[in-house]
C-alpha cells in the first residue's frame, strides 16, 4: 500500500488524462453530487457531505476538506457503461431497393471512473453478468466497459439508507478496480491510502505515490472499513430471496401499490436495472431508419407489452415483479442478488418506499430466520 | 406509401393556437414534411384551402360553444384519421377551469348582454364528442412527437409516445430530483413525459403539463405534497392548471377541495 496527499488527485486526474482517458467523478450540480467531467481536484465535492432518508436528500458542509466524504448520489456509472438512450444501428435504404447498416455511434472514449464506491463496484460486476455474461455479448456494452479504468474509494461513509454490508458488496472493495483509495481524515491529518487492483493500477500508483504506507497509516485505513458499517442507517434481511419466493400472493403488494406512484425513479437511480425499450426510428422520406435504445422500466405498463395488451396492469404487479426479480429471482437467472445495499432506490423513491421495510414486513408474515 | 402524399389539415377550437405552431416551428423539418404530405387546410399557415375529405387532421382546442360541438362532427366525419394535440384538444384545456364553476355566473359578470353568448357549460375535450384516433398531450406539444405521430400516420403504423412518467425523462436527462433533493413539490411522477423535463431541468417542479401519466397514482402523491408543506387549497390549485379536466387531476382536485369544504 502507498499514501498519497488529498492534492495528489490533481496529478492523478491529469495522468490519467495524459494516458488518454476521459476523466468523470463526483462533483456538485444541482444540489447533489452527481458524476460528471473533471478538469482536476477542484471539480471533486470537497468538504460536502449529504443526508439520506426516506425520499429525503440534502447536501451539508462537512467543515473538513474531504474529497469523498458523502455517501452516493443520485447517478450510477451505469450512465456511462448502459448509458440512457443509445443509437443502436441506423439503417439505410439504397438506391436499389435494398438497404446497408451503419454503426449507430461514434466509437465510445475511453474512461476513467474516480471515486466508485464498493456498492457500485459489486453493480458494475452485476451488469458485467448480465450484459457480457449471457450466450449473446452486447456488444455496445462491452465496448465502453472493456476501455474503463476504475479508481475505487473505500466508503468512509455510510448513509441512512445504505446497506451493502448484508448485501456483502461493501464497506470495502475487495477487488475488481485498477486503484483503490482509502481517504482518511483524522486529528493527525489528512491522507489517502491507495492500493493497486490490477498492472494498470500499479503502474499508475508508481507514478503517483513512490512512498510506502506507515504502519500507522495502515492502520488508520483499516478503521475507516471497520467503523463504516455501525453508520449504515439500514439493513436487508438476509434470507430475502426466500421470503419473495413465496410470498407472491402476499397482500403487502396491495398495501404498496397504494403508496408506489409507478414513476419509475427506483428503477433509473438503481445502479443494476437494466431494462431497455428499443424503438425503430425511421426518418419522414422513409430513406434512414434508427434503431434506438433507451432506459426503460418495469414499472411502465409498455414494458409488459404483449400481444393483446401489456400484462403486468396493476401496480401492484409491477412492484412486484421488480422486487422479486431484484431480490429472488435475479439469484436462478445471473448468479447472484440484483441488490447492491446502496439505498438509492429508498432515497430516491419521491415518496419515500424503502425496499428493506418492504421485505421486513413481507418476511414478519411469512415467518423464516429473519435477518 | 402510395405516389399520392397524404392530405394533412389543421383545426383550430377554443384555444391559443400555440401547438399549431409547433408545426410552423419545424423549420428544419418543414420542407421534408411539405414534400412527404400535402398541407391541404392549415389557416395558420396559408390561404390555399383544399377541399376535403383529408388523411389526416390535427385538431387543436376544446369544444366550448353548440357550434363548435357541430363543427367538429363535421371535420371528423371528412377525416380519415383524426388526431387530437394538446391539452385543450385532449382534456378541455386551462379553459376546463369553468368546468369547476357556473359559467352563467361569468357571462352575467363579463357581458352587457350575456344574452348574446352562446356557450356551453363545460370545456371538453375533442373525444367527448367524436372518435379520436391518437391524442398527442402537451402544453404545448412537443415539436419532436408531433413529428413522430405525422410520421407514424404517414406510414401506418403505431406512434411511439410514452405514457411514462416526467421523471423518467429527469433520470435519463441526469437532472437531479427537486423533490427529493431540494423539496420542491413536483407533478412529475404523476405527469406524463413528452416535454424533456423542462421545468424540473431549471429547477422547478413539473406542471402537468402533459396531463395524468398512465396508471397515475394523485393521492399518494398528495399526501407527500402534504408533507412538504402544501395545504388543501394549494392542493385543489395544483392540480388545476391546463389539464385541469384530465380525469386523474379533476377527480384529485375535487378530493381536496370537498376536505377544504368540510
Amino acid at each position: 500500500m502507498r499514501v498519497i496527499a488529498p492534492q495528489a488527485m490533481e496529478k492523478l486526474v491529469h495522468l490519467l488524462s495524459d494516458d488518454g482517458y476521459e476523466v468523470v467523478g463526483p462533483t456538485v450540480r444541482e444540489g447533489a453530487i452527481v458524476y460528471d467531467r473533471l478538469g482536476g481536484m477542484d471539480d471533486l465535492p470537497i468538504g460536502r457531505g449529504d443526508d439520506h432518508g426516506q425520499g429525503h436528500y440534502r447536501l451539508r458542509d462537512r467543515g473538513d476538506k474531504a474529497l469523498f466524504g458523502y455517501v452516493v448520489g443520485p447517478h450510477s456509472w451505469k450512465k456511462y457503461l448502459f448509458p440512457p438512450r443509445e443509437t443502436l444501428v441506423r439503417v439505410l435504404r439504397r438506391d436499389d431497393g435494398g438497404f446497408e447498416t451503419a454503426p449507430g455511434e461514434a466509437p465510445p472514449p475511453r474512461r476513467a471512473f474516480i471515486g466508485v464506491r464498493p456498492c457500485e463496484l459489486a453493480a458494475i460486476a452485476v451488469q458485467d453478468r448480465v450484459f457480457l455474461g449471457q450466450a449473446v455479448r452486447d456488444r455496445a456494452y462491452g465496448a465502453r466497459r472493456d476501455g474503463v479504468f476504475l479508481v475505487a474509494v473505500n466508503c468512509a461513509e455510510p448513509g441512512g439508507t445504505c446497506f451493502c454490508t448484508s448485501m456483502g458488496t461493501g464497506p470495502r472493495a475487495h477487488g475488481g478496480f485498477d486503484l483503490a483509495l482509502t481517504e482518511v481524515i483524522d486529528g493527525d491529518g489528512h491522507f489517502l491510502v491507495a492500493e493497486a487492483g490490477s498492472e494498470a493500477g500499479g503502474r499508475l500508483l508508481e507514478r503517483l505515490a513512490p512512498r510506502e504506507a506507515t504502519e500507522a497509516e495502515r492502520t488508520a485505513a483499516e478503521r475507516v472499513w471497520r467503523e463504516a458499517p455501525a453508520r449504515m442507517g439500514r439493513s436487508m434481511r438476509g434470507d430475502a430471496r426466500e421470503v419473495l419466493a413465496r410470498s407472491l400472493e402476499h397482500p403487502r403488494w396491495e398495501e404498496t401499490a397504494a403508496r408506489c406512484l409507478s414513476c419509475a425513479n427506483c428503477t433509473l437511480v438503481c445502479p443494476t436495472c437494466f431494462c431497455a425499450q428499443i424503438e425503430e426510428r425511421p426518418d419522414l422520406e422513409g430513406k434512414v431508419s434508427e434503431r434506438v435504445r433507451s432506459w426503460d422500466s418495469c414499472f411502465n405498463g409498455e414494458h409488459s407489452y404483449v400481444i393483446g395488451g401489456p400484462h403486468r396492469t396493476t401496480v401492484a404487479a409491477r412492484y412486484r415483479q421488480w422486487l422479486t426479480h431484484k431480490l429472488s429471482t435475479w439469484h436462478a437467472q445471473f448468479g447472484s442478488s440484483g441488490c447492491v445495499g446502496c439505498g438509492r432506490c429508498i432515497t430516491w423513491c419521491p415518496v419515500g418506499i424503502d425496499i428493506t421495510e418492504e421485505v421486513a414486513a413481507i418476511g414478519a408474515d411469512t415467518g423464516g430466520s429473519g435477518p | 406509401m402510395s405516389a399520392r402524399r397524404p392530405t394533412l389539415a389543421v383545426w383550430k377550437f377554443a384555444s391559443c393556437d400555440g401547438c399549431q405552431l409547433t408545426l410552423l416551428g419545424c423549420e428544419d423539418e418543414l420542407l421534408t414534411l411539405a414534400d412527404t404530405i400535402r398541407i391541404a387546410h392549415f389557416p395558420e399557415a396559408s390561404s390555399v384551402r383544399v377541399e376535403g375529405p383529408w388523411d389526416l387532421s390535427l385538431v387543436e382546442g376544446s369544444v366550448t360553444t353548440p357550434e363548435d360541438a357541430e363543427r367538429i362532427r363535421e371535420i371528423r366525419r371528412a377525416s380519415k384519421h383524426l388526431v387530437t394535440i394538446g391539452a385543450c384538444a385532449t382534456a378541455g384545456g386551462i379553459q376546463a377551469l369553468r368546468n369547476f364553476a357556473d359559467v352563467e355566473a361569468f357571462t352575467r359578470q363579463v357581458y352587457a348582454r350575456p344574452d348574446w353568448i352562446a356557450t356551453l357549460a363545460t370545456s371538453d375535450p375533442i373525444a367527448a364528442h367524436v372518435p379520436v384516433d391518437f391524442e398527442l398531450r402537451g402544453c404545448p406539444i412537443d415539436k419532436g412527437q408531433l413529428l413522430e405521430v405525422i410520421n407514424a400516420f404517414v406510414y401506418g403504423r403505431r406512434p411511439q409516445i410514452p405514457a411514462s412518467s416526467v421523471c423518467e425523462e429527469c433520470k435519463r436527462a441526469g437532472h437531479v430530483c427537486v423533490m427529493v433533493a431540494h423539496g420542491t413539490p413536483c407533478l412529475g411522477p404523476v405527469t406524463q413525459g413528452g416535454c424533456g423535463a423542462l421545468c424540473p431541468g431549471c429547477h422547478r417542479g413539473c406542471y402537468g403539463c402533459f396531463g395524468p401519466k398512465e396508471t397515475p397514482n394523485a393521492p399518494a402523491l398528495s399526501a407527500w405534497l402534504s408533507r412538504l408543506g402544501m395545504g388543501r387549497d394549494e392542493l385543489v390549485r395544483v392540480y388545476r392548471t391546463f389539464n385541469a379536466n384530465a380525469d386523474t387531476f379533476r377527480e384529485e382536485s375535487l378530493r381536496h377541495e370537498r376536505d377544504t369544504d368540510h
